[in-house]
């Protein structure tokens, strides 16, 4: 077995430990330390966004994060976007549009979407789908995802404004 | 019981609206558990050695430094799984398949396995496994393949379907015919003849998670399978045939499935899983790098394909043949039969005749990938139709609709069609305002057909009815797109209560009797079938329960919108009892109420589209991107509309990512050379607009609510929507898929340097 670094971390608004190894993915460690299956691994290798986190506030594929790295770092993952029982409004209208099929990509989407989201509240259709290019899904040629997006800006705008 | 399978007109209360998937929170939350999400006290992590040559002669492999690495707790080859298929050729093909025995047959095939304490050290430990090859020599190519000089894979395999039978053995395993009429006649009554070859590349189903599982087996062989599947049931018999174990002792759960269009219907490191188990006896947990997943599990056949079209000046083809090469990977397969039926199901052509050539080669395993051949064999005809209206100056939507498949015509694999959607589909498409929306520069239309059958088979499902009233249904079929919201759409519907009430789940191997994979678009349809059967089942136990507790005789009850209703004369003032009220007491009239069903499923409707695609080509790069995309399809029922559009949405784009981007490159060596999403690139959110749907419903006459197969369909025109738009757009016709930037460049720098 390979020696093990003790990392700190904040995940989802908690205060988080784990060791791993130095060669270990941040993917790993969250998935197989942490616990948070939801992060979820279809390449290993930066090209499909299943992984997606925030960290920092940063969209990042956290396959190509070493665990080692997320030392004295915030990460947000899809188990944190549900607050205090409810659902987040992505995750509802990913769910009213049928935006999920296989649903294997659906935690990297929502993530992405989020990031996109917190920093562009009003997107149109074309900078909605630049900001999600980077998350593969194979089932759902990506109209519904679009337009589950394109419904949550528009709620969430509507209730920012009451 | 007997069921009558006939189609019933009749209004829906459920089906056919929109309700929410059962499986949604925890999918939007993180917390459904897919094949890579399980864990087991004290679990290993498997490795599998692959083969880094294209055909090798394994000469020795020596595990002895891996076996003594600390952490390492079992090591594996071929010797640790024994032949015991017993003559079985296609059992002893999948066992090969999983480990190579003494022969490595394609870049990928696995040589070796090991389970350890962790990923790094099974990773250091497959580094430990000395393997000495002797490199063999190779083919790749479909084409090469079928020639003489090519270097034989299997010296056992003579071709099937040729008189006299072969002397000597070949790569071609089987060569199949099918048709109908005179072709020769055909054509010589044939104003214009219209003659064309075409090629496609290899392409894989692209799920994006790869395959995993969690596999346990006891010294007794009592064992547990956790794994991606398509079909459990399948999966349990097959690695309980190859690992000697009992099939009762072994029980398999299939996980959420993330996609697997075709490609999780066949074993890879399952068997390699339990074995490695056995022999450590702890859980073994296994999952496939995506490296692993493009070289070593099934994607589709490349193929070359020959089409010849006659036809009178008015457009009638008179005569229609196709010759049709498909690549199976390093074993037999029967795609290019698959292929020869599907090629002319469109059309209603007198005399066509379709030669299928199954070919071998140094590739891994073909395994179905959505409507399995049909998008090839399409692109082929479907490209050619349109060549043939540009050469008799018609609109290509009226050439084919003036040689469409009707009810009566004599499909070209035998069966007289029934009532079938595919002229619905084309007028729909003519009638649709995408036809006449204006096209911008570089800018072209194309319009293509397509066919997929869909298939019935082994389903077995039970109803269960709690005392509140709320319903569990255990069905067998794999959910792979939503089928349990459907499902469980369908038993409220028999039953005539709300969808709310009613949770479907999908049972393990020890739980329900066989079901088959989900495949051939089966899953709503055959577990359909078996939910309306078992919810009627249990409709006569409820009617019973009533009976006794009104003390009369059961003839006299009837069910009504969720209610046993007394119909009997002197019963009229009994006031009806719900669903949950016969299930209050269903304690003192009899015990549980429950419906079963175990069925066969046949009947199974012919689901056919017409898509629409408008292209834009830059004529600097040879780049096409997809302006506009609208897909019509007879969905028989849909019985959940918005999971109906996102099967014909997610086929599509399949289709798109096949007709622009998506092949397998193998270099001189035999070797992969593009194992990733990097470079194996599938359509990503910013290549595509909307993609239009409309679904036409023409019933099937098999099936109580008409339902037909949709989950496939929908990916066999776009190649050729894509290719006729393309020549629309830029004046060149592609004859070889993926239409990638550097082929479309080289077809217009043909078209000018030619003038
Ligand atoms: S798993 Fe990280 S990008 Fe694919
Ligand atoms: S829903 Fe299956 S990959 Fe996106």
């Amino acid at each position: 077995m390979s020696k093990s670094t003790l990392v700190s971390t904040t995940v989802n608004g908690d205060a988080v430990e784990f060791a791993c190894p130095t060669d270990e993915s941040l993917m790993t460690a969250l998935r197989d330390r942490v616990g948070l299956t939801g992060v979820k691994e279809g390449c290993g290798t930066g090209d499909c966004g299943a992984c997606s986190i925030s960290l920092d506030g940063r969209l990042v594929c956290s396959c190509i994060v070493l665990g080692v790295e997320a030392e004295g770092r915030t990460i947000e993952t899809v188990e944190g976007l549900s607050q205090n029982g409810d659902l987040h409004p992505l995750q509802q209208n990913f769910i009213d549009h049928a935006a999920l099929q296989c649903g294997i990509c659906t935690p990297g989407f929502l993530v992405a979407a989020k990031a996109l989201l917190d920093r562009n509240p009003n997107p149109n259709e074309s900078e909605i789908r630049y900001a999600l290019a980077g998350n593969l899904c194979r089932c759902t040629g990506y109209d519904k995802i679009v337009r589950a997006v394109q419904a949550t800006a528009k709620d969430m705008r509507k209730k920012g404004r009451s | 019981m007997a069921h009558d399978n006939s189609y019933v007109d009749k209004k829906f209360n459920v089906v056919g609206t929109r309700f929410n998937r059962p499986d949604g929170i925890d999918k939007v939350t993180g917390k459904a558990r897919y094949g890579a999400d399980a864990s087991a006290p004290g679990q290993l992590v498997g490795k599998v050695l692959r083969s880094p040559h294209a055909h090798a002669q394994i000469l020795k492999i020596n595990t002895s430094k891996a076996e003594k690495l600390q952490g390492v707790k079992s090591v594996i080859t071929f010797q640790d799984l024994p032949d015991l298929t017993g003559g079985d050729q296609g059992m002893a093909d999948i066992l090969e398949n999983c480990m190579a025995r003494g022969r490595a047959l394609y870049d990928g095939h696995a040589v070796a396995a090991v389970a350890a304490v962790d990923e790094q050290t099974a990773a250091k430990a497959l580094k430990l496994i000395d393997v000495k090859y002797k490199k063999l020599p190779h083919v790749t190519d479909v084409d090469e393949a079928m020639l003489p000089t090519a270097p034989v894979i299997h010296d056992r395999i003579f071709t099937r379907g040729v008189e006299p039978k072969p002397t000597k053995p070949s790569n071609i395993s089987s060569r199949t015919e099918m048709g109908n009429g005179d072709v020769d006649a055909g054509f010589a009554q044939a104003d214009v003849i219209i003659e064309h070859s075409f090629k496609t590349e290899q392409t894989h189903q692209g799920y994006i998670e790869p395959h995993a599982c969690l596999a346990s087996v006891n010294p007794d062989g009592t064992s547990e399978l956790w794994v991606t599947t398509q079909g459990h049931f399948v999966f349990r018999n097959v690695c309980a045939g190859l690992l000697g174990l009992d099939i009762a002792k072994l029980k398999v759960t299939s996980s959420e499935i993330g996609g697997g269009f075709g490609g999780k219907t066949h074993v890879w490191v399952e068997p390699i899983a339990l074995a490695l188990s056995r022999k450590a006896n702890r859980p073994v947990k296994m999952v496939m790098s995506r490296d692993e997943v493009f070289r070593a599990t099934g994607p589709t056949s490349s193929t070359s394909i020959d089409v010849k079209l006659g036809a009178k000046k008015n457009g009638q083809i008179t005569a229609a043949v196709a010759e049709l090469r498909y690549q199976g990977g390093a074993f037999p397969g029967n795609w290019a039969m698959l292929a020869c039926m599907t090629a002319f199901a469109c059309y209603d052509i007198k005399n066509n005749k379709s030669i299928g050539w199954d070919v071998l080669v140094n590739r891994p395993k073909v395994a179905a990938y959505r409507a399995p051949s049909a998008p090839m064999a399409a692109f082929a005809v479907e490209s050619a139709m349109d060549m043939l209206a540009k050469e008799l100056r018609m609109k290509a939507i009226d050439v084919r609709l003036k040689n469409v498949a009707r009810e009566g015509t004599l499909a070209p694999y035998g069966p007289t069609y029934g009532p079938i959607g595919i002229e619905d589909t084309l007028k729909a498409v003519k009638a649709h305002p995408h036809m006449r929306a204006k096209l911008k520069p570089n800018q072209g239309r194309g319009v293509a057909c397509g066919f997929w059958f869909n298939i019935g088979g082994q389903t077995s499902t039970d109803l269960n009815i709690g005392v509140d009233g709320t319903v569990n249904l255990a069905v067998g079929t794999v959910d792979v797109g939503g089928s349990r919201s459907s499902l469980a759409m369908i038993a409220a519907e028999e039953l005539g209560i709300d969808y709310e009430d009613v949770k479907a789940n999908i049972a393990d191997t020890t739980s329900l009797g066989h079901n088959d994979m989900t495949e051939g678009s089966r899953g709503t349809f055959s577990s359909g079938m078996a939910t309306i059967y078992a919810a009627r089942e249990a409709i006569e136990v409820l009617k019973q329960r009533a009976a006794i507790t009104w003390g009369i005789p059961v003839e006299d009850v009837a069910w009504e919108a969720g209610h046993a209703v007394a119909t009997g004369k002197g019963h009229g003032n009994l006031p009806k009892l719900s669903l949950r009220e016969i299930a209050a007491k269903s304690g003192r009239t009899g015990g549980p109420i429950a419906g079963h069903n175990e069925v066969t499923a046949d009947g199974a409707g012919m689901g056919f589209a017409s898509h629409i695609c408008d292209v834009e080509v830059d004529p600097e790069t040879g780049r096409s991107t997809i302006v506009r995309y609208t897909v019509v399809q007879d969905a028989g029922k849909a019985i959940n509309p918005d999971y109906v559009e996102g099967q014909f949405q997610g086929g599509a784009t399949q289709g798109i990512g096949w007709a622009l981007n998506e092949e397998y490159i193998y270099g001189a060596d035999g070797r992969l050379q593009n194992p990733g999403f990097l470079d194996y690139r599938i359509p990503v959110c910013s290549d595509l607009p909307f993609i239009d749907t409309k679904i036409l419903e023409i019933p099937n006459p098999s099936h109580p609510y008409g339902v037909r197969g949709v989950g496939e369909t929908s990916i066999v025109p776009p190649l050729a929507a894509v290719a006729n738009a393309i020549a629309n757009a830029a004046g060149v016709r592609m004859g070889h898929a993926p239409m990638s930037p550097p082929r479309v460049l080289a077809a217009l720098d043909a078209m000018e340097n030619a003038g």
